[in-house]
């Protein structure tokens, strides 16, 4: 248990240090801008709080917005995700409920319900973001631009990373 | 009372929610509210010492070719230095000039941090509080102007980029006079807009474009960049021109703070303009 949270804090600095000084300096284009940073709040256990949750998103986005100098942008969209993980959650329930062992990865639960659960956040983050950052609707349309494709490559660095360093352990784990 | 408490107590979920959004809400429109610093930027400094550390290795990589740079200007001054004159005048009078006082002074910069991608950018230059760096100074490089100072910490300073939504400066067509305000439209960091030019304004495609005099940061006449295409949009009265930025916003490294000595009397007697009118 113990152990667990060591994991988590450690993904959280790992990831808000990737975000930063990494994701940040890579320029594709105006329109492709990934935070994969996410992945820590969707990576959370499934008997995590709910309210816990919620204040873990907004520091993780007041962390992120400390390297990207845009004050509330990134925590109220991550504690907006948070929010709603909740209810995504709900959503996605197996028939039988979430099992004890069951962790929000893409091997304990399968690519399907992987995908449609980080995409959907994904893509609730990122509406929620470059909207708050942009804050005019004369861009509308380049803005929404922005958003889907941020939030394509938000998902396949996700997906990607899953597969990298998820992996499950040899078969008595 | 008891029923409320009852009902929060209940939903707390969502109620804690709509505190912690508020409270980021909040953040955002707090800076929006023009220079006030907040901790929530670079330049505060957990972040900032990240910020220079990770600096500090990545320069070892432009290394080689800010070498050349910094050759090729030390080539530069040394033509111009005295000692490379031949001097034919004869000194007679040393005159202390009291007619043409300093207006600008610059100070060197580095470039810790910088973004273009994105559609607020913003640079963290290695100047602040200590070295007499104040919020609302210009930025310029050698090729063109870069922003202006928003947040200043001790050692620190955080500058909104011409890359910015909220920022627009006074542009000049150099040949003609006639300015027009020029902002950033989000697409392409090589481009952007001016707006509001007078339709008599003689233009042409590559056309110089530099600041004019009515910008408090910058000084008059430093080059914004060139005229790419122009046209009046339909149910305008004025030319909407796309200008192609001179500054290389992706290669700074070193830029110059722009210190503008009759700053403070300048704004304190247009302030007292603005009073007015509303009264």
């Amino acid at each position: 248990m113990l152990s667990d949270i060591f994991k988590h804090i450690a993904r959280f600095i790992l990831l808000i240090l990737i975000q930063g000084l990494i994701i940040k300096n890579i320029d594709l284009s105006t329109y492709v801008n990934p935070f994969p940073y996410v992945l820590f709040i969707l990576l959370l256990p499934f008997d995590a709080p709910a309210w816990l949750v919620l204040i873990l998103g907004f520091i993780t986005g007041i962390a992120v917005d400390m390297f990207y100098n845009t004050p509330g942008v990134n925590a109220a969209a991550c504690t907006f995700m948070a929010f709603s993980r909740h209810y995504i959650l709900r959503l996605l329930s197996p028939r039988e409920g979430y099992e004890f062992t069951m962790q929000p990865g893409i091997y304990s639960m399968g690519s399907p319900w992987f995908i449609s659960y980080a995409g959907i956040l994904i893509l609730m983050h990122h509406l929620f973001l470059f909207y708050l950052e942009v804050f005019r609707f004369s861009e509308f349309f380049h803005t929404l631009a922005t958003v889907i494709l941020s939030s394509l490559a938000t998902l396949l660095l996700v997906v990607v990373s899953q597969f990298l360093f998820n992996r499950p352990k040899a078969q008595n784990a | 009372m008891r029923n409320l408490v009852i009902f929060i107590y209940k939903n707390y979920f969502f109620f804690l929610f709509l505190l912690l959004e508020f409270f980021a809400v909040y953040l955002v429109s707090k800076n929006n509210y023009y220079h006030r610093a907040g901790f929530v930027n670079s330049s505060n400094s957990l972040v900032s010492s990240i910020y220079s550390s990770y600096d500090n290795a990545r320069v070892y990589l432009s290394l080689k070719e800010t070498n050349l740079l910094l050759a090729k200007e030390n080539a530069a001054l040394r033509s111009k230095m005295m000692s490379s004159y031949m001097d034919f005048t004869v000194k007679t009078l040393k005159v202390n000039d009291t007619a043409f006082k300093q207006q600008y002074e610059f100070e060197e910069a580095k470039v810790v941090n910088n973004s273009t991608n994105r559609r607020n950018n913003y640079l963290t230059l290695n100047r602040g509080k200590n070295q007499g760096i104040e919020t609302d100074m210009g930025v310029i490089s050698s090729t063109g102007i870069v922003g202006v100072v928003e947040h200043v910490s001790d050692n620190f300073c955080t500058v909104m980029s011409v890359l910015h939504k909220d920022h627009v400066v006074n542009a000049k067509i150099k040949k003609d006079g006639n300015y027009g305000a020029l902002s950033w439209d989000g697409v392409d960091y090589q481009r952007a807009t001016i707006t509001g030019l007078p339709t008599h304004t003689k233009l042409a495609k590559g056309d110089t474009v530099v600041t004019s005099a009515l910008t408090v940061s910058y000084p008059e006449n430093i080059l914004i960049g060139t005229v790419e295409s122009f046209g009046i949009k339909s149910g305008e009265t004025s030319f909407t021109v796309k200008v192609k930025l001179s500054t290389e916003f992706k290669k700074l490294e070193y830029v110059y703070i722009v210190r503008y000595a009759y700053k403070a009397e300048r704004k304190k007697l247009e302030e007292a303009n603005k009073t007015d009118k509303n009264n």
